[in-house]
């Protein structure tokens, strides 16, 4: 069924185009920039997680062409609803890396006030869900979504990421299922990069691809070269679009590999040893350079500054004051409860011996 | 109870346009217990929604419509069938504006139909609510009487808060009231008023206890009924005041015993209040089994068990000698083992009970 479905791509040897893309040139160097600066990021943080300044971190190594090429095509007014690999998603909204790293960290100024483990970032300011760990409850999040949207009358798309892990969750099946059957704006972008965790995604299902499961569902499917960003981009855009027009659900399957660990607490020797694919941030550089005005001195200046900005950031992520001991019972409800308030009490006793 | 919830939502969709339901049978059939009858008429399929089977999916997209704008009331068809759903308002919902700083919430009310006594053996009958009350984030009403339901449906659809909603499904149709309006706002209700026990319970267990206070009455026992009708947040202030005027507490849940709702109250009850005790606090409660078919009403609490609670306590608190905080009194005379932890205690006993001075220790129990 899936395996009818061709893989589109845009990029072909030697940078050549195989057909026009819907990425203007300028913008492919702002693109290609996210991805140097998305890798530097993660190698950074990922080293400040080794040194035990922060207490974990999961990238993006590898998974930088599928994620940004949607990010680029995402309306400001859109929804992001993240799985959790998606940071450079939300950076390209314009949520200040600062801010990541003070939720990192998790100190005073971190947005979600030091509750949740690094990495799990949320923006309402930038439309992006909250992330949350347990695997694919995300997917039914941008249903609802889509269809609040679509009841207010908002022309807008919901964009949800999930990996080939959540494609066996109940997070997917149920949420294909009530995006099938209420028709809602949500495209659903599938980033299988080969492995939930440890197991290879051909051990996870018997179906000839992933995207047989939303055929099955009536969810109109795609499949893309996921290391190909201006593919990724131009499917996204025109997915996109006939969401926010046509209001239906569309799926995207993001053919990628993860080149990194799962997460900082993970070692993939263990379970694999395959010659990674070509990285998505090269494929994309060859096109680079067939372009007269790519400037790549230019770029690789830029992320050096950058470089030394996030090292300032961690340090003053670090000199920032921890959250209140108030807020620890601040937002579980909106009013604290009087059993939340007496604990709060013993715990400011117990300091203050 | 049925005509009071169905009036609630249909006066609180008619005033917001934000206001939804979804769930499974609630459109054409009007839910299987008519709940929402008559609202897929009077408010179309785009506000009144027919769900496909799919819990998880259901509670997941109505906490995706809260956060963005909506104010989603979900059924569950059987409070019994909540747990596909038990992921999304555990790690979903209830952690939603804790863990976004605020940035995000869910105003969203899961209706459930809970309890037993219809006949519906394992699963329809069961009584879920501990499972969510232990869950910070949540809050969980489980109203007994029509005018109760429908005033607090109005304000868990208006709260912030997600809110679970247990209906006691045998109340449906048996109990009807003349309508009245008030607010709950989560506080509880002394039901009847009573000087010997306080009798505290939820659901539709407040009727058997209820029944079983009439007997008692006649019996020359006073007790005391507070239905809580919100579980979290707790009422403590209601519940205290009443435990220290009586000095005994009696719970009754349908849930099982073993890590039931009771199980909280006591151990609240006897933290805030010990001293004003004059016994034991007891749990009536659902049979610690799946809960059975044909003896569905030995399981729950009937009347008749309560009353043998209610009676036993009477007995054990006016039959024992002073009734100390370290077990029986006769212990510290014959130097056993309660005497023993009350010289452990001594150095930092601030009320002047000394070892072995029963009246002493009896006047720090009198205290009220």
């Amino acid at each position: 069924m899936g395996g009818t479905i061709a893989v589109e791509r845009i990029l072909g040897e030697g940078g050549a185009l195989i057909r026009e893309p819907l990425l203007r040139i300028e913008r492919r160097f702002v693109v290609y920039e996210a991805m140097l600066r998305q890798r530097r990021f993660d190698t950074i943080m990922m080293r400040a997680q080794r040194q035990g300044r922060i207490g974990f971190h999961l990238g993006s190594e590898g998974e930088e062409a599928a994620i940004l090429g949607v990010a680029e095509a995402l309306a400001d007014t859109d929804f992001l609803v993240p799985c959790y690999r998606e940071s450079a998603a939300l950076f390209h909204r314009g949520f200040p890396i600062e801010s990541f790293v003070d939720q990192s960290v998790g100190n005073a100024r971190d947005v979600n006030r030091g509750r949740q483990m690094p990495v799990h970032f949320s923006s309402a300011d930038h439309r992006c869900l909250s992330v949350s760990a347990p695997i694919g409850t995300q997917i039914p999040h941008a249903v609802g979504v889509g269809y609040a949207a679509k009841m207010r009358d908002e022309r807008i798309a919901v964009a949800v990421f999930f990996g080939d892990g959540a494609t066996s969750s109940q997070g997917f099946h149920e949420g294909l299922t009530l995006a099938a059957a209420l028709e809602v704006p949500v495209v659903f972008f599938c980033r299988n990069n080969r492995y939930a965790i440890s197991l290879p995604v051909e051990e996870q299902c018997r179906a000839e691809t992933l995207v047989d499961k939303a055929v099955g569902y009536g969810i109109p499917a795609y499949r893309v070269d996921g290391d190909d960003v201006l593919a990724v981009h131009f499917r996204a855009c025109k997915a996109l679009a006939e969401a926010r027009s046509a209001r239906r659900p569309i799926f995207i399957e993001l053919l990628t590999y993860r080149r990194g660990a799962h997460s900082s607490s993970d070692d993939p020797t263990r379970y694999r040893s395959e010659v990674p694919p070509r990285d998505p941030i090269q494929i994309f550089r060859d096109h680079l350079y067939t372009l007269e005005a790519f400037d790549e001195e230019a770029i690789g200046r830029r992320i050096d500054a950058f470089d030394r900005d996030l090292r300032a950031m961690l340090r003053r992520a670090e000199a920032a004051p921890k959250p209140s001991i108030e807020s620890i019972v601040e937002g579980v409800y909106a009013k604290p409860t009087r059993t939340q308030l007496r604990q709060l009490e013993a715990i400011q006793a117990a300091r203050e011996l | 109870m049925v005509e009071a919830l169905r009036g609630a939502l249909a006066e609180e969709m008619e005033r917001d346009a934000n206001v939804i339901v979804i769930g499974e049978d609630i459109g054409r059939l009007g839910g299987v217990f008519r709940v929402t009858d008559g609202l897929l008429e009077r408010f179309g399929r785009d506000r009144v929604i027919d769900a496909p089977l799919a819990e998880g999916g259901i509670v997941g997209t109505a906490i995706g419509m809260a956060m963005h704008g909506l104010r989603p009331v979900v059924e569950i068809q059987f409070a019994d069938f909540i747990y596909p759903a038990f992921d999304q308002l555990v790690n979903e919902a209830a952690k939603m504006r804790y863990r976004s700083g605020a940035q995000f919430a869910v105003p969203m009310v899961v209706r459930a139909p809970a309890g037993g006594g219809i006949k519906g053996g394992h699963y329809h009958s069961q009584s879920p609510e501990a499972y969510f009350a232990h869950t910070p984030g949540l809050k969980v009403y489980y109203p007994a009487s029509p005018n109760d339901a429908r005033a607090m449906l109005l304000e868990a659809i208006r709260d912030p808060d997600p809110v679970i909603f247990f209906e006691p499904k045998r109340v449906y149709r048996a109990v009807r009231e003349p309508r009245e309006d008030y607010e709950v706002r989560e506080r509880a209700r002394i039901l009847r008023p009573g000087e010997d026990i306080s009798c505290i319970s939820y659901g539709a267990s407040i009727y058997e206890c209820l029944e079983a206070a009439e007997a008692a009455a006649r019996r020359g026992i006073e007790v005391e009924i507070i239905d809580l009708r919100s579980l979290i947040p707790l009422d403590e202030e209601t519940l205290d005041r009443s435990v220290r005027h009586t000095g005994r507490a009696l719970i009754v849940h349908e849930a099982p015993l073993t890590g039931g709702y009771g199980g909280e109250l006591v151990a609240g009850i006897v933290e805030r209040n010990f001293a004003w005790l004059r016994a034991r606090p007891m749990r009536v409660a659902g049979i610690d089994a799946p809960f059975p078919y044909a003896l569905e009403l030995e399981a729950l609490p009937s009347a008749r068990r309560i009353l043998l609670a209610i009676e036993a306590l009477m007995r054990e608190s006016e039959e024992a000698l002073p009734q100390t905080v370290f077990g029986d009194a006769r212990d510290s005379r014959q130097g056993g083992l309660a005497a023993a932890r009350t010289e452990d205690r001594e150095p930092k006993n601030d009320s002047g009970v000394k070892k072995g001075d029963e009246d002493s220790v009896e006047g720090a129990m009198e205290i009220k």
